[in-house]
């Protein structure tokens, strides 16, 4: 009777155990790396996102992933690959048609709701360590139903993901013609990383061929599914590499914007 | 029924079944779906009867894999590894119902592994001509117990349906151990036990009781056996006036782990055979080529390479003589470590890593991988494993009609089925039998247990006195203080039957060892064990002991008696098979408190089921004057023209 | 028995400082032990040793030895584990081990715990449905068709995944409407089975088991012992199952976030509509609720379950607030008024199977 205090006695009692865990590893650790992780890029993300400047080299046509597509009126005409829609006020993101979602795709994850489950959330903070609320309700009710919309975010993020790889061709073209530089590279990784993120995920596990009851009689989608699954058991590793990617980039191409650095340039 | 001190909890059944494996399981099915109220008890909680531990297989001639397989040959294959002791009848029905109740288990949800086009797969095991065995990678008993199990779950849900609960008409009681049966005159009238949790007394008052609690391994120091296994059941049915035969017969399964000491016993699975591994000596010579006994010569290869070319093409080469009934290998394993070629560790090396991709063994031996990786950090897709011979299965048992599954002996309304009952494996057991024989002769008890409370004119009564003493015994130990620790008393027991009645016996041996479990009765006659009645295992074992004690009596005599090496039953001053004693069971029965051991022939083999074998075979088991009748019976039998029967088989010879 | 001391090839015996909980419901505490352990073996070992010399009442419930039946539960410095596939050889020469019960379910004695929540669970999910049109024999899977259910019936039904489950581990009061990993994963068994002729379990999964309480913080993934994906391929794929049938986005926005959180009840749940019923009202803003509440359909459970002798819930009073008061505003609240102080599925008079009462003769009649 150590952890339910919720519950009137009633039924038998459990073992009385005082201590509240018994763990003698570092079970804190895994969380705390969490919360740093997490917190630290969502910082740099919205400093970014904010800024509204230097996400765009016009010599090489490197546009930064937090600003694709960017679709207001404040945009560097070259910039905006999509046309421009929204005014643009300060609290108004340059990608705000994308970022939302993006938000949500990720908000959304399986993976990611693990993660902040535990180390933001404490519920729980680690197999085996009390919950850090007295009462809980899981993802029955509003608003944590609304996870179950993860499917549709990731249609979204199937989009996104193509205009990110659109915006990656498109870099090739210079203004000067097509050219090869470091910050090329940097992108197409980035896309890269960001479709096995994306492929990896457990809806579309499901919609490729999870959802399916005879395997047998679709050959093709089942095979997908394997690629799928094997790419899937990765989801928390690509999680956190697209992380990495897309602050990398990012910063790459900012830097690259502010002139701290210049590209280095392999084909023209 | 109350005495002053104890409140007795007491139900009503029509059929109690004893036992929660397979065997038990499959009886409490068929007696529900014969509508009858039943009861099933178990020791353990439900679904993890010894049954969950069994590895490779079930035996069934479907024919899935090789089309030739048929119940003839499955037969001809089970009398062959019991050295034709078994009881033909036994083996009979059960080569003939296997490949039923296997298909029955999918209807209740089973998923075996498949064959290419959909259908239950096989896999080739010890002794058996063709790939047979159904199998879900290695842990068919769990597949089996598990699908059992929910069955019973999926009547469970159609009573509460039907009648709004679960337990209307079939109820499980796990954790409760049954430590008498009680009679009225010579008819079972119902079973005595415990609750294990709270120590609570417990009467089932029914007309009918079905024996399935299994072996008796835990007498013996290596097992692969857990706790359970003190031979209760056989005990059991002594003290109600049934017999056991064959008791001198143990099957040592060859290959146990025999590193790290803690987990000495458990079992390493034949399949690893089945699917290439080979046995070394400690000077790496696979030494198995020169343990092929004549018997056998005609179906085992002779030169590793034609071993090694049936894993590919077994229609054209013989199986490698790894593949030995049991038996043989055990005995050839114990000779080459007794020759100083064993391990550091009193073994032989098995190999599996030098022969397989590591990928392939851990798709086809998950279990074993987990096992050696977990208990004994080897990574048995690199090196080789160390196994040595393990106590495995009893084919002793009670003695049955080979039909219905009553008991022989005095006693009416007790039925028997799976490990605890006798006769069906003969001198020896076949891998994959057991689970095939769990679910035949399972379903035989159940039905035949539910027909003859039909036939019950007056329900049998209980008698108070019987309650009282059953409850006075169950509580001895907890009231003596003086008497020895239960686990000390277990131990020098195991030691007993480990050393003096184990793989290879001798007449001195034997002798000595009935003089020391006389000992031992009167130590344990004295065992008192410490705690109060709340799940109190030391008290619980002290309960057990005299069963283990009494079974292994049964053992003992029936050992020394039994002058000949036949299976899993090896004199080393009888070296040999003797066609005389082939035509004798030995049977246990209790006298008031002493073993008494009477022979019994053997039931004479009908004609068309002799008629499966050729002479040259039979030759090696039969006496002369056995051959003369089967000599007389083919010549009149080509004189009149083949019965049905024999043409099948003769077909069957033809294609040998 | 693994009581022999000596024999062991090697490193000799040497004795380690052993924690075990002894106790029962009334209460227990932690027990030092030196024990003596020897190289190669587990702790279900030492546990042996302990009762062989010792502590021969200690209890412990075991089997196989072998990781194969999952009778060792127990928690081992604090994490769920089997005791016979821990090996000592995991911890320092001079660490503490502690060994507890699982701490989810109630306690029998020692390291003993009364799991028969989890059959009762087990007991409620609709069994293997055969296709009509097949006979016995007749069956055709292709082995692809099967691994995914096959991964599941690999389990060993140790419940080590039941116990370190936060959602009834930390909250009791969620063990009616929660069946846990082990029954998740059957459900999605008999889901992705290829010839199971029924279509519904996925709604069962949502509204009978609790599949919305998992949070996917893949806890019973990681302790269990036959390493199955509990997680990823049996929970997420059933949730996903679940959006399937049920969160198509135009649907579900009009009738799900402002009326209720749980989803309606559906057709499957023909005889355990009173389940459905409760577990629908706990998602429907009285989550307070659902453990004080004095559930009928519980009790002739507890009556008629696999422990069926032992005392019934006593009836209890409802969850209150930290004001102790009934968390009660009008405008949440689902109903007009307020709840019955008794919980509001009990309604007068109490039918008399409900009531535990022994005649004082009841043991004479023959029934
Ligand atoms: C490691 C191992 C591997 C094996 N592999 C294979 C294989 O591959 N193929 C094969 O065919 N066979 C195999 N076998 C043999 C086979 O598993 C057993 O012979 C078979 O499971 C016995 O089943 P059963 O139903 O007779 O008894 P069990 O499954 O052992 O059940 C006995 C039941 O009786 C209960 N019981 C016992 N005493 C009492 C009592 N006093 N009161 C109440 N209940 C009691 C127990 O609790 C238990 O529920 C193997 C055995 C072992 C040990
Ligand atoms: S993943 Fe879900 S079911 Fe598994 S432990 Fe976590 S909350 Fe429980
Ligand atoms: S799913 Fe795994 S952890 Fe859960 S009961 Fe089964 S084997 Fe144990
Ligand atoms: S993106 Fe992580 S699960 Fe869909
Ligand atoms: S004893 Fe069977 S799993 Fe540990």
């Amino acid at each position: 009777m150590t952890s339910s205090a919720t519950r009137p006695q009633g039924v038998r009692a459990r073992a009385a155990i005082a201590a509240k865990t018994l763990r003698t590893d570092r079970w804190w650790f895994a969380p705390l790396i969490t919360v740093i992780g997490l917190s630290a890029w969502v910082a740099y993300a919205t400093v970014r996102v904010f800024m509204h400047k230097w996400y765009w080299v016009e010599e090489f046509s490197y546009l930064t992933p937090f600003y694709s597509p960017c679709v207001t009126d404040r945009c560097i005409p070259e910039a905006s690959h999509f046309g421009q829609y929204l005014p643009g006020w300060w609290i108004i993101p340059d990608a705000a048609f994308t970022l939302p979602f993006l938000l949500l795709f990720r908000l959304t994850c399986y993976y990611y709701r693990k993660a902040y489950y535990r180390s933001f959330w404490l519920s729980p903070p680690a197999c085996a360590v009390p919950d850090g609320h007295a009462s809980y309700s899981g993802e029955t009710r509003f608003p944590l139903i609304v996870q179950n919309s993860h499917r549709y975010f990731f249609y979204f993020a199937v989009i996104i993901s193509l205009i990110n790889s659109w915006d990656a061709i498109l870099a090739f073209n210079t203004p000067q013609g097509f050219g090869i530089g470091l910050g090329n590279l940097i992108l197409l990784g980035n896309v890269i990383m960001l479709w096995a993120y994306t492929i990896s995920c457990h809806s579309c596990r499901h919609i490729i061929g999870g959802r399916l009851k005879h395997f047998s009689k679709h050959p093709v989608r089942y095979r997908a599914w394997g690629y799928i699954s094997w790419l899937n058991v990765r989801h928390m590793q690509l999680a956190w590499i697209t992380l990495g990617t897309l602050a990398l980039t990012d910063f790459y191409v900012m830097s690259v914007a502010a002139g701290w650095i210049s590209d280095l340039r392999f084909i023209n | 029924m109350t005495t002053t001190t104890t409140r007795i909890e007491r139900h009503h059944y029509d059929v109690v079944v004893i036992g929660a494996g397979g065997a038990g399981l499959r009886a409490a099915i068929e007696a529900r779906l014969a509508g009858k109220k039943t009861a099933i008890i178990s020791k353990s909680l439900f679904g993890k009867a010894h049954t969950v531990m069994a590895e490779g297989g079930a035996a069934a001639a479907m024919g899935n894999v090789n089309s030739r397989d048929s119940w003839q040959v499955h037969f001809r294959d089970t009398m062959r590894g019991g050295k034709f002791l078994n009881n033909f009848r036994m083996a009979e029905l059960h080569a003939k119902e296997s490949p039923q109740r296997i298909w029955e288990l999918e209807t209740y949800g089973a998923l075996f592994d498949r064959t290419k086009d959909g259908k239950i797969s096989q896999r080739n095991f010890g002794g058996h001509e063709y790939p047979r065995l159904a199998h879900v990678g290695d842990r068919t008993g769990l597949e089996l117990i598990r699908t059992l199990q929910q069955k019973i779950v999926s009547l469970q849900q159609e009573d509460k349906r039907e009648h709004g609960s679960y337990d209307a008409r079939i109820r499980v009681f796990d954790e409760t151990t049954i430590t008498e049966l009680l009679l009225d005159g010579d008819r079972i009238a119902g079973a005595f036990g415990y609750y294990r949790e709270s120590g609570e007394f417990i009467l089932f008052e029914a007309p009918a009781v079905v024996l399935a609690t299994g072996g008796v391994g835990r007498s013996y120091k290596v097992t692969s056996n857990s706790w359970e296994y003190t031979g209760d059941g056989h005990a059991l049915a002594l003290r109600a006036g049934a017999t056991l035969i064959n008791m001198e017969f143990l099957q040592f399964h060859p290959t146990g782990m025999v590193w790290p000491p803690s987990v000495k016993g458990i079992l390493v699975t034949e399949s690893v055979r089945g699917d290439g591994g080979i046995l070394k000596n400690s000077e790496g010579k696979r030494f198995m080529f020169d343990y092929v006994p004549d018997v056998f010569r005609k179906q085992y290869a002779e030169t590793p390479e034609e071993a090694d070319r049936w894993y590919t093409d077994p229609d054209n080469n013989r199986r490698p003589p790894e593949l030995l009934p049991r038996d043989e290998v055990a005995r050839a394993i114990n000779s080459e470590v007794k020759a100083g070629r064993g391990t550091p560790a009193g073994g032989v090396y098995l190999d599996i890593a030098s022969r397989l991709p590591a990928e392939e063994i851990r798709r086809r031996l998950p279990s074993m991988h987990h096992q050696f990786k977990g208990l004994a950090d080897v990574d048995i897709t690199k090196e080789a494993m160390e196994v040595g011979p393990t106590c495995h299965y009893v084919m002793g048992g009670i003695e049955v009609d080979p039909d219905s599954g009553a008991a022989y002996g005095s006693v009416r309304g007790l039925f028997a089925a799976g490990e605890v009952s006798g006769g069906m494996h003969g001198s020896n057991r076949l891998g994959g039998n057991s689970l095939s024989d769990l679910l035949v002769f399972g379903k035989r008890a159940g039905g035949h247990a539910a027909t003859y409370v039909d036939q019950l004119t007056g329900r049998p009564r209980v008698a108070v006195t019987a309650v009282e003493t059953a409850v006075e015994t169950a509580l001895a130990p907890l009231h003596r203080d003086t008497g020895e620790n239960p686990y000390t008393l277990q131990q020098d027991l195991q030691a007993v039957m480990g050393d003096l009645v184990g793989i290879i016996r001798r007449e001195a041996e034997l002798e000595d060892a009935l003089v020391r479990l006389a000992e031992l009765r009167e130590r344990v006659a004295k065992v008192s064990a410490a705690g109060g009645r709340k799940y109190n295992p030391g008290w619980h074992l002290a309960l057990d002991l005299r069963n283990m004690l009494v079974v292994s009596e049964c053992t003992a005599k029936a050992a020394l008696e039994r002058r000949e090496s036949r299976g899993g039953h090896t004199r080393e001053d009888f070296p040999t098979m003797d066609p005389q004693w082939r035509r004798v069971n030995l049977v246990c029965s209790l006298a008031g408190d002493v073993v008494r051991l009477a022979r019994k022939p053997l039931p004479k083999m009908r004609p068309e089921l002799v008629g499966l074998f050729d002479r040259a075979e039979l030759a090696k088991y039969l006496t002369d004057e056995e051959l003369t009748e089967f000599d007389a019976l083919v010549a009149t039998d080509a004189a009149t023209g083949a019965a049905a029967d024999t043409a099948a088989d003769a077909d069957a010879e033809k294609e040998r | 028995m693994g009581t022999e001391t000596s024999g062991a090839p090697g490193k000799p015996a040497a004795k380690r400082q052993f924690r075990i909980w002894r106790g029962d419901a009334e209460g227990g505490d932690l027990q030092d032990y030196m024990v003596e352990v020897n190289e190669g073996e587990v702790v279900l070992d030492v546990i042996h040793r302990l009762q062989a010399t010792d502590a021969p009442d200690l209890a412990c419930r075991w089997n196989c030895k072998a990781g194969k039946c999952g009778s060792c539960s127990m928690e081992i410095n604090g994490m769920p584990k089997l005791g016979c596939m821990t090996r000592m050889s995991t911890f320092e020469e001079n660490e503490t081990i502690t060994v507890t019960p699982l701490r989810t379910f109630p306690v029998i004695r020692d390291l003993v715990t009364d799991v028969s929540f989890n059959y009762e669970k087990a007991r409620e999910t609709p069994a293997f449905a055969p296709p009509t049109d097949l006979a016995p024999g007749d069956y055709r899977m292709q082995q692809v068709d099967v691994e995914r259910s096959q991964e599941f019936r690999k389990c060993i039904e140790c419940f080590l995944c039941q116990t370190v489950c936060h959602v009834i581990r930390d909250h009791d009061e969620n063990k009616q409407a929660f069946s846990g990993p082990r029954y998740f994963i059957r459900a999605a068994e008999l889901d992705m089975h290829p010839l199971d002729a029924r279509t519904d379990r996925k709604d069962y999964a949502q509204t009978e088991q609790g599949l919305g309480f998992c949070n996917i913080t893949k806890c019973c993934t990681e302790v269990c012992p036959e390493h199955i994906k509990i997680t990823d391929n049996g929970i997420i794929p059933m949730k996903e199952r679940v959006v399937d049938r049920r969160y198509d986005p135009l649907v579900w926005l009009g009738s799900k976030i402002f009326r209720r959180g749980q989803v309606p009840q559906t057709s499957v749940t023909s005889e355990h509509s009173p389940g459905a019923v409760r577990s629908s009202a706990a998602g429907g803003g009285v989550h307070s609720h659902a453990g004080g509440s004095h559930d009928a359909q519980a009790e002739v459970q507890a009556q008629q379950g696999v422990n069926w002798h032992r005392e019934v819930p006593h009836p209890t009073a409802p969850a209150v607030d930290a004001s102790g008061k009934l968390p009660l505003t009008e405008l949440t609240f689902d109903r007009a008024a307020a709840p019955s102080p008794f919980g509001d599925d009990v309604t007068f008079p109490l039918p008399p199977e409900h009531l535990n009462f022994a005649h004082p003769t009841q043991d004479e009649r023959n029934h």
